[in-house]
């Protein structure tokens, strides 16, 4: 009974999981209600992954009422994928909480907090796992009015205003991805995506269709933070309390260039995207450019969650980057570097916010001398500081490596240059934290010696393994990418 | 099973815990280890090859063959002295980086495909720059970031390089690549910052002096012999190494000969005998490429005895100038003794190491026609000579008595030393021993009265002429001034046009960096305005501005699909 039902429960256990927290008003079995209910979610789509792995895609009706008439949650090889992302991270992150909310939030309000958390966590678990266009929509609000919520939550109080803009861009961007939703209903008569998918091969190419393009892609865009709609982002992560940081970093902005992915390659169809419009070229173009510009604002940060934050606009240039290639090496690269993103990311801000706990704010000044005062931390940053400039042996030396063999493949010699260059400004903004951290004599902003509380540092430091066990052991992310890729571009599983 | 395990690994892992070690035991760990791995290569037979899965590659982390032993005996040797030259240095980065850099360039050495190299050739560029920085002056601490920036550099390009084969071939496979390709165009240039070329060589000079007594004595070993051993496996045969080496030999002479810190007279002289091998290797005989190995082998063994012998002098008389020094060997009888042993096998003297290992290289080019190649490599033989063989004995140990009155070099010094010197005496006066260990069987005997007899004569010419400039007061660092150039002018008129030209030249250079250098602050200041904390891209925009981006990206969309 319970495994048929796994796709539903993986999503419904963190969805009710909310308002118990909030019935219980105590943080204390809040706390447990929410890393129960994600570690749930992190089990079941284990599960449902080694399930899709075995024997292909599973479609699940929910209320039985068969597709496209109902809504179905469909677990492929990608969505599987990402799944395992998202409520891993969840499951992680989660521990963490315990320690860093209870430093940085008001003690009434932890309760809320894990209510929020869990609904978080539903609505981008729900984004992913849904095959019905609507369906998408309404997770995607949850996912986001949960994620406002979260942000406002942050001590500081330029959280309220980094909270109300993403507030305002993230309503236009939720309206603008429902438009084109609709204007897809209007030409297709159905929600369902593989059924869209199927319509629109009579209608592609007709204005509506185009519209509905335009929507969607300008819609995700600013969820996914794509420049120039990325303005939103540094803000909202710099003044987050740190776990929010952590978790929105290495999930949110990751499920919307899956929603993207989903609906290029699996509702609109390569040959629209790429082949009549001229779509790759200005998605490289903007690549490009998000790459290059914000690694080197990133250069200049003084904040460090605002110096990862503008890395992580760079990052997502890269997702896009092999996006753009719309080919089997480019998608690869996209998909590894969504999840080894994900992790380095996840590491990064969660050790960023033990420095927080004992510093106060992380900023360059701060972490003058970390190196002595906090050994453990300080390394952490480093090695995920690596994963993050792609050296061989971490996470993110894979999927750099994929994608300059996806821009050779296309004889793109540039191209594979310029990732390789670009890279260097990585090291160049990696490099201030080691040069702070490690050659700076303690400042009067460092902290004392003493290391972050263990409940904090172990969370923190499976991500950063993490970050060097998947640069080694690729077979599990690659392999995934590689079937995700060959199924967006039609074939396979 | 410890004999499976990588001695590369096993220094670098040894290295790695050195700080964590009671402070007695940090150096005979130190000794110990090279020690340990030198005898376990001595049980490795050519063929043996290790091979892991990693990044999803099937990489080979040791293939042993007689080229990579060659250098792996070399590389534990130098490992093993300079652990023993810096017995007293137990505190800081230096002795553990020291280790690191060693065990990295020699899994470097056994790497089999061009992913492992690459991982070994970037992790010995971060080593040996923190061998630089351990002697924490602020000059040591920029000349090791200018260091590390350009070997990164070396890095990246192999790192492209290897990428376009693996494009091209589906192979990473390390053997010979060639120039057939754009990679190995990439590689080549990777391979030859290390080798330090002509025009990519100046980050030698400018960082191997600014090390620590000790510290410059580790640089010296692995680096650059590194480059060669790539250069040797990837490149043989390729003719334009010829022309590259015969420059690399040539010019390094006469700044050499000017130069006043004797330690950067050694770095320009690391780059004269990287030129022979060069050449070996762009020959691409059998004899050429035996010579070039030789040599590389003999070359790390006498360059370390001279570097430990000028570290000595640094520590004891605390300068290592040319117009510093003098009279040391009265203070310092047995570090002079070892000198001039390391001064004698540079200078290839019959019975010490130069002279069987420089030589197979020049008669390889002789023996190919290189008629030309051949008198270049000859004046650069003398020219060694000449600022190595004599001048740096010479000025720091006889010449005009400096009145420093020193101890004798510390014991652990001097056993290094001996060992070293020991070391080249007998390579010098039993070839065959050396010859019996290289990669190609070796047909060539040293020791022929012609060979002996000539190789004499360009010895005592180079000695008459330099005792003449001496006699006559024009040799440039006895002149009693500080700034050696401008009195050199002055006291050589003939001179005046060559130095005109440099002159124009150094001016023509500062020229083009004021341009570099304005053009990059433009560049700079437009950057910092764009991107700095307050600028257009970096600051908070007002939320009316960001939804503005919105509707016109949405246009925009709009627009280009409608069209």
């Amino acid at each position: 009974m319970t495994f048929a039902h796994l796709p539903a429960l993986a999503i419904t256990v963190p969805l009710v999981a909310a308002p118990l927290a909030v019935l219980v008003r105590r943080s204390a079995p809040a706390w447990a209600i929410a890393t129960a209910a994600c570690a749930f979610s992190f089990f079941a789509a284990i599960l449902l992954a080694a399930e899709v792995a075995a024997h292909g895609a599973v479609s699940y009706p929910l209320g039985s009422w068969a597709p496209p008439w109902g809504i179905e949650y469909r677990i492929d090889a990608f969505s599987a994928f990402v799944l395992v992302l998202v409520s891993g991270m969840a499951t992680v992150v989660a521990p963490y909480a315990w320690r860093s909310v209870a430093a940085e939030l008001p003690r009434d309000r932890i309760y809320l907090f894990y209510a929020l958390y869990c609904l978080s966590v539903a609505g981008l678990l729900g984004m992913t796992i849904t095959g019905d266009a609507f369906n998408v929509f309404v997770f995607m609000e949850i996912a986001s009015l949960s994620s406002y919520v979260l942000i406002a939550l942050g001590r500081d109080r330029r959280a309220l205003l980094a909270a109300f803009q993403y507030l305002v861009l993230g309503t236009i961007g939720a309206t603008f991805f429902v438009i084109g939703v609709g204007l897809l209903y209007l030409m297709t008569g159905t929600l369902n995506l593989a059924d869209m998918a199927a319509r629109l091969q009579d209608v592609r190419g007709t204005r509506p269709v185009l519209a509905a393009l335009a929507f969607i892609t300008v819609g995700v865009s600013l969820k996914l933070a794509l420049f120039p709609l990325h303005f939103w982002l540094p803000n909202a992560y710099a003044y987050a309390p740190s776990v929010v940081t952590a978790f929105l970093a290495a999930t949110a902005t990751k499920v919307s260039v899956y929603v993207l992915m989903r609906f290029y390659f699996g509702v609109f169809g390569v040959r629209l995207v790429t082949g009549t419009l001229p779509m790759a070229e200005i998605l490289l173009g903007l690549s490009l450019i998000a790459i290059f510009t914000a690694s080197l604002v990133a250069l200049w940060q003084q904040d460090l969650k605002r110096l990862f934050a503008y890395s992580s606009v760079a990052q997502i240039g890269y997702i896009t980057l092999g996006v753009s290639m719309a080919s089997r090496d480019g998608l690869t690269a996209a998909v590894v570097h969504l999840f080894n993103h994900g992790v380095t990311k996840g590491a990064l801000f969660l050790l960023l916010g033990g420095v927080a706990l004992r510093a106060g704010r992380a900023t360059l000044q701060s972490v003058q001398g970390l190196g002595r005062r906090m050994p453990i931390t300080s390394l952490g940053i480093v090695i995920a500081g690596l994963s993050l400039i792609g050296i061989p042996g971490t996470a993110g030396f894979v999927s750099k490596w994929y994608l300059v063999l996806g821009a050779l493949e296309q004889g793109h010699w540039w191209l594979a240059g310029f990732v390789v260059l670009t890279s260097l400004i990585a090291v160049a903004y990696v490099w201030r934290f080691v040069e702070a951290a490690y050659l700076a004599e303690p400042g009067p902003g460092a902290p004392e010696p003493g290391e972050t509380p263990l409940a904090m540092l172990v969370p923190a430091w499976i991500l950063v393994l993490a970050c060097v066990g998947f640069g080694l052991q690729t077979s599990f992310t690659v392999d995934s990418a590689q079937r995700a890729a060959a199924l967006l571009l039609g074939g396979g599983p | 099973m410890i004999a499976e395990f990588p001695g590369g690994l096993l220094l670098i892992a040894a290295g790695l815990a050195l700080p964590w070690l009671p402070r007695a035991l940090r150096a005979p760990v130190a000794v110990a280890a090279p020690a340990l791995v030198f005898l376990q290569l001595l049980a490795i037979a050519p063929g043996y090859r290790l091979e892991v899965d990693a990044f999803g590659f099937a990489l080979t982390l040791v293939r042993a063959d007689r080229l990579s032993l060659a250098f792996g005996y070399v590389f534990t040797i130098a490992a093993f002295l300079n652990a023993i030259f810096g017995w007293q240095v137990r505190e800081g980065p230096e002795q553990p980086a020291a280790l690191v850099y060693a065990g990295s360039a020699l899994a470097a050495v056994f790497a089999g495909d061009l992913l492992t190299l690459f991982v070994f050739w970037e992790l010995s560029a971060v080593a040996s720059a923190l061998v630089i920085w351990a002697r924490g002056t602020p000059r040591a601490y920029r000349a090791g970031m200018r260091y590390l920036v350009v070997q990164l550099v070396s890095g990246m390009l192999l790192a492209a390089g290897a990428a376009l084969r693996y494009a091209e071939s589906g192979s990473l496979a390390f053997e010979f690549i060639g120039l057939a390709s754009p990679g190995g165009l990439l590689i080549l240039v990777a391979f030859g910052i290390k080798c330090a070329f002509p025009l990519l060589h100046n980050w030698l000079q400018d960082a191997y002096p600014e090390a620590s007594a000790t510290g410059t004595v580790v640089l010296s070993a692995f680096t650059t012999k590194l480059g060669i051993y790539a250069l040797a496996r990837g490149f043989p045969g390729t003719e334009a190494l010829i022309w590259i080496g015969t420059a690399m030999t040539a010019f390094p002479i006469f700044y050499a000969v000017i130069e006043n810190d004797l330690r950067r007279v050694l770095a320009y002289s690391v780059n004269n005998q990287l030129g022979f091998m060069v050449v070996g290797i762009g020959l691409g005989t059998d004899l050429g490429l035996n010579g070039a190995v030789a040599h590389a082998f003999a070359d790390i063994l006498f360059k370390a005895l001279l570097f430990m012998s000028m570290g000595a002098v640094l520590l004891r008389a605390g300068t290592v100038n040319g117009t510093g020094l003098g009279g040391l060997h009265k203070s310092m009888p047995l570090t002079t003794g070892f000198c001039m042993v390391g001064a004698a096998s540079i200078s290839a003297f019959p019975l010490f190491s130069g002279f069987v290992t420089k030589s197979m290289i020049m008669v390889s080019a002789a023996e190919q026609g290189h008629d030309g190649v051949w008198l270049v490599l000859l004046f650069a033989s003398a020219g060694v000579f000449h600022h190595a063989g004599i001048k740096i004995p010479f000025f720091a140990f006889f010449a005009h008595d400096s009145g420093i009155r020193c101890k004798e070099a510390p014991t652990h010094m001097l056993v290094a030393m001996a060992l070293a010197a020991a070391l080249c005496i007998g390579i010098g006066s039993f070839p065959g021993l050396l010859y019996a260990i290289l990669p190609w069987p070796v047909h060539y005997d040293p020791y022929t009265a012609s060979h002996v007899l000539s190789q004499l004569q360009l010895l005592i010419f180079s000695a008459l002429a330099f005792s003449w400039l001496m006699r006559n007061g024009i040799y440039p660092p006895e002149l009693r001034s500080t700034n050696l150039d401008f009195d050199w002018i002055y006291r050589n008129p003939g001179k005046r046009i060559a130095l005109g030209a440099l002159e124009a030249m150094a001016a023509l250079r500062a020229e083009l960096d004021a341009m570099v250098r304005r053009s990059g602050t433009a560049l700079n200041g437009w950057l910092r305005t764009h991107h700095a904390l307050d600028g257009a891209l970096a600051k908070t925009w007002s939320t009316g501005g960001m939804a503005l981006w919105v509707a016109a990206m949405l246009a925009a969309y709009l627009i280009v699909y409608f069209l």
